[in-house]
């Protein structure tokens, strides 16, 4: 510990101030205020973000946006992004019964089979995916289904968004369950054992119960930050003009999507219509998270 | 916090007494497992399936794959026709990351100190609920608001004067600017990072055993002196390892990027200079690209694909040899 270099001036009376010491505290008000400013500079942004959004995406959200699709040219007024939000809850729930099972297993194995040889090998790798670039991600889905590489080919579609935001939840998933899983008391347990259960009675009846209410909201985080995401879409969903049913074969739209084509191009109603999808979008976002809050709020697990 | 970095305090295992494994025990555990085993699975495939896509583009290119600027796709369907040296992407994805943590670093840091140190009780939750609030933000919205706000009305007038001023000395801030630029989306991918890298730091810096606090206090320490001798050497593993997230998060982000970098596939000798990314050419040109095209697009994708994940296993493994923890909504 570098405890030993005692500061200079110390060794000076208590009472008499010396100018060692002023200049101490003269050094010690200018670094706090140096912190003080980082912090400020640091909530700068999001004011921005949050003021900007809601400025210029709340005119043009009117009802005729909400509840109208999206029109053939950037130029015109008026249309509005209700494929995109279709499309985007379509690929979410893709997503959501993907993701989740798998996720949650894969962190009930890393927790409760910690015997096993490959549960902290497992645990790695989900670290190590909760790097891969999600751009990587959407390549990963074209190149395997897409294209149709291992002789499945589900072409740009509603199937190929919803799974490349599947493996984006994925690691976020097993590493929120991880720890939620990792708070549920040993006692819980040992309990369940003393009674004569079986190990996969004790995981189904005692363990994940006594964490459903943590599990759901670490799913729901993910499904927030699944939302969001434009750059995989665009190499497996595509994007489309009209509300699409079709799972396959067929390109699907999302709001981000469109969001990021309209807010490239020229025109000041597209970009209008863009500020308004951000609003949207963020909403969405919000509305996930809130749910996840609450629902963690009733927890009995307390973090 | 050792829960996670210590596996022997793991679940309590069943007891060994007359144990005879049932059917459904012994089905149970498999099921979990292959769920498990689903990510070594997808990640080796994603290896595997990519780079056999990309592999007549290497093959073709050979190391100017990521040693020469020259990027001229072709339009075959079946041979590689094209020049694909990448190099003036990885460059703009190295810049743009660079910019990022070069500004993202200090202020973080200074932002966990204050959170952690400075702060008072009751507005320190809010003030860490406000920052990680930026995560949530999705990046089509970062790259909107950049591109149709921040960037032209805020940034703008600042890159004119940094040019201005320092431009004549420093050659990589000469003028003349253009509005986007490697600076305009390393501005914002800071604001994209800062979240992560505090949450990190944050985490770090509060594990501070109370008692040297105190005693550095009892020396006589001021505030200041107390973090600078007692909270920042403790914290510099964490801080380092926090960097590392940071950066695999900002040599990933694609479309805030490529929306700001400007979108000029020449390495531009300033960084008031139109450039492109990495993942900003994948997503920019993507859809219009003829197979060959696309192949030389996934190579791309897997050189970033291993550049990220050697990053952030180093990043990783650094936060948790030192006995931090990555947590936080933030970090994940």
């Amino acid at each position: 510990m570098s405890l030993a270099t005692a500061p200079p001036g110390t060794g000076s009376g208590l009472r008499t101030r010396t100018p060692v010491a002023a200049a101490r505290k003269r050094k010690d008000r200018l670094m706090t205020g140096l912190l003080l400013l980082a912090m400020t500079l640091a909530l700068i942004p999001i004011i921005l973000i949050v003021y900007q959004v809601v400025l210029r995406g709340f005119g043009a959200m009117t009802w005729n946006f909400l509840t109208s699709t999206q029109l053939f040219s950037q130029r015109t007024e008026g249309g509005g992004y209700l494929n995109g939000l279709f499309g985007t809850l379509y690929m979410l729930v893709i997503a959501i019964i993907v993701a989740v099972p798998l996720g949650i297993g894969t962190a009930t194995f890393v927790v409760e089979y910690s015997d096993s040889k490959l549960s902290p090998v497992i645990r790695f790798f989900t670290d190590v995916m909760t790097g891969v670039p999600s751009i990587f991600i959407g390549l990963y889905i074209y190149a395997l289904l897409v294209q149709g590489r291992v002789g499945i080919s589900i072409g740009f579609s509603t199937l190929a968004g919803g799974l490349s935001l599947s493996l984006l939840m994925l690691p976020i998933v097993a590493r929120a369950s991880e720890e939620v899983l990792r708070l549920v008391p040993d006692d819980l347990r040992n309990a369940a054992y003393g009674l004569g259960a079986r190990r996969w009675q004790v995981v189904t009846r005692t363990v994940l119960p006594a964490a459903s209410s943590g599990l759901i909201t670490g799913s729901m985080l993910a499904v927030g930050r699944a939302a969001g995401e434009t750059a995989p879409l665009l190499l497996t969903a595509l994007g489309a003009f009209a509300i699409v049913f079709d799972p396959v074969n067929a390109p699907q739209s999302a709001l981000p999507l469109i969001i990021y084509n309209e807010a490239r191009g020229p025109f000041d109603a597209a970009h209008t219509r863009a500020w308004a999808g951000a609003l949207e979008l963020m909403l969405l976002v919000l509305i996930l998270t809130i749910i996840a809050r609450t629902v963690n709020r009733n927890s009995e697990l307390e973090r | 916090m050792t829960t996670t970095t210590d596996t022997q305090s793991g679940a309590p295992q069943p007891p060994r007494v007359g144990e005879k494994r049932s059917v459904a025990d012994k089905w149970f555990r498999r099921g979990l497992a292959i769920a498990g085993g689903s990510v070594l699975l997808i990640l080796a495939t994603m290896l595997i399936f990519t780079v056999i896509d990309a592999w007549p583009v290497f093959r073709h290119q050979g190391f100017s794959f990521i040693t020469s600027s020259t990027w001229d796709p072709g339009v075959s369907r079946t041979e590689v026709t094209g020049q694909y040296g990448a190099l003036a992407f990885i460059v703009g994805t190295l810049v743009t990351a660079g910019i990022a943590l070069v500004i993202a670093v200090p202020l973080s840091i200074g932002t966990a100190l204050y959170l952690t140190q400075v702060a008072h009780r009751r507005v320190r939750n809010p003030l860490t609920y406000a920052i990680e609030l930026l995560a949530a933000v999705p990046s089509v919205v970062y790259g909107l608001w950049g591109l149709l706000f921040f960037v032209p009305t805020v940034l703008r007038p600042a890159m004119d004067f940094i040019a201005e001023t320092l431009g004549g000395f420093i050659p990589f801030l000469a003028p003349p600017v253009i509005t986007y630029n490697y600076f305009a989306a390393g501005v914002v991918l800071s604001i994209m990072i800062l979240p992560i890298i505090t949450a990190v730091t944050r985490e770090v810096m509060s594990k501070t055993p109370a008692s040297e606090v105190a005693a550095a206090y009892a020396l006589g320490a001021t505030r200041w002196e107390m973090m600078r001798s007692v909270v920042l050497p403790r914290a510099r593993p964490g801080m380092i390892g926090a960097t590392m997230l940071g950066l695999g998060r900002a040599l990933g982000e694609t479309i805030a990027v490529a929306m700001l970098i400007g979108g000029s596939k020449q390495i531009g000798d300033s960084i008031f200079k139109g450039g492109q990314s990495m993942a900003g050419i994948i997503a920019v040109t993507f859809q219009e690209a003829a197979p060959e095209n696309v192949k030389a697009l996934i190579g791309i994708g897997v050189v970033l694909f291993i550049i990220t994940i050697v990053v952030n296993m180093l990043a990783r493994a650094i936060v948790l040899l030192t006995g931090g923890h990555v947590t936080g909504d933030a970090a994940v």
